[in-house]
């Protein structure tokens, strides 16, 4: 250990990180829709999640009807 | 995977928080919709009122329903919290990572809540036309990406300004900033669908609460993952000793 690091060793930035991360920022992308905006047609439970989750939507700021 | 769990954490207590601090607006704001009946849309309590029909979820389903949508939007936001960071460490010029961490929270706070709430102030139930949804989920959805363009053009300004000295620093940084968002603001169209009979006290009660919510998760996405961080780099020490 040269300097005494106060950084993680970040690997640096490969095709292969980058898919990894691509791919996770999607999922969570699509989590984030299903809270928000969904209504029904991802989650094929009708407009149950939708209301389920409709407070929730209201203090995120989200627009609701 | 950190990002995960810190967001989770994040999440919950956001929850508890809107819980308290909001359900109480959101209880009242559906009483004074349910007075007006101004229109029908199903927010539980419709169950009160004998003829109309059984609401999807009841208002204490709804209740829990709050916990399992912000912890779930925690667990998005610090997954994406997370490979932002591992993408964009290099970048950030901080010997350290717990001020990075704490950096990039506040950086996607002021971009993805602070900018989108200055334009388009959340509002309770009752308040909104249906027949608007579309248009303003897209320029809510436009703000969010303008208050994150805003924040890279502020970052960025701010080192190119560097080199005129100390105080150009700061200050070419939140001139950038104020541009790109004054710029926004003008070019969007503003929305006001608040009826004039709705209380304004209990409005702004509704979206302080709402803001609070946010801002409890970010701070403790940002504050969670700057522990993570720290934890993780002193196993990683103790390794190398």
């Amino acid at each position: 250990m040269a300097a005494p690091a106060r950084t993680l060793a970040v690997p640096a930035v490969s095709p292969r990180l980058l898919a990894v991360a691509l791919l996770s920022v999607g999922l969570m992308l699509m989590l984030g829709y299903l809270v928000a905006f969904d209504q029904g047609a991802v989650s094929q439970s009708g407009m149950y999640l939708h209301e389920l989750m409709h407070d929730g939507r209201h203090l995120l700021g989200v627009p609701c009807h | 995977m950190r990002g995960l769990i810190v967001g989770l954490f994040a999440g919950l207590l956001a929850g508890a928080f809107a819980y308290t601090m909001g359900e109480p607006h959101i209880d009242a704001a559906i009483a004074i919709e349910e007075a007006g009946a101004a229109h029908t849309h199903d927010h539980g309590d419709a169950a009160a009122s004998s003829e109309e029909e059984e609401p999807l979820v009841s208002r204490n389903g709804q209740r829990a329903g709050l916990f399992l949508a912000t912890t779930l939007y925690g667990v998005a936001l610090g997954g994406i919290f997370a490979v932002g960071f591992t993408l964009l460490r290099r970048k950030l010029r901080t010997g350290n990572d717990s001020y990075a961490a704490l950096g990039l929270a506040a950086a996607g706070f002021i971009g993805i809540v602070l900018v989108p709430f200055l334009k388009y102030p959340p509002n309770p139930p009752a308040v909104g036309d249906p027949e608007t949804i579309t248009r303003r989920t897209v320029t809510y959805l436009l703000t969010l990406v303008i208050g994150l363009l805003a924040v890279w053009a502020g970052v960025a300004a701010s080192r190119w300004a560097a080199r005129y000295g100390d105080i150009a620093r700061p200050a070419g940084g939140v001139a950038a900033f104020l541009v790109t968002i004054v710029a926004a603001y003008l070019i969007l169209p503003s929305i006001n669908e608040v009826p004039g009979s709705f209380p304004a006290t209990l409005l702004w009660q509704f979206r302080f609460a709402s803001l609070g919510t946010q801002a409890t998760l970010w701070l403790l996405l940002g504050f969670g993952y700057a522990v993570a961080v720290d934890r993780r780099l002193s196993r990683q020490k103790v390794v190398a000793a």
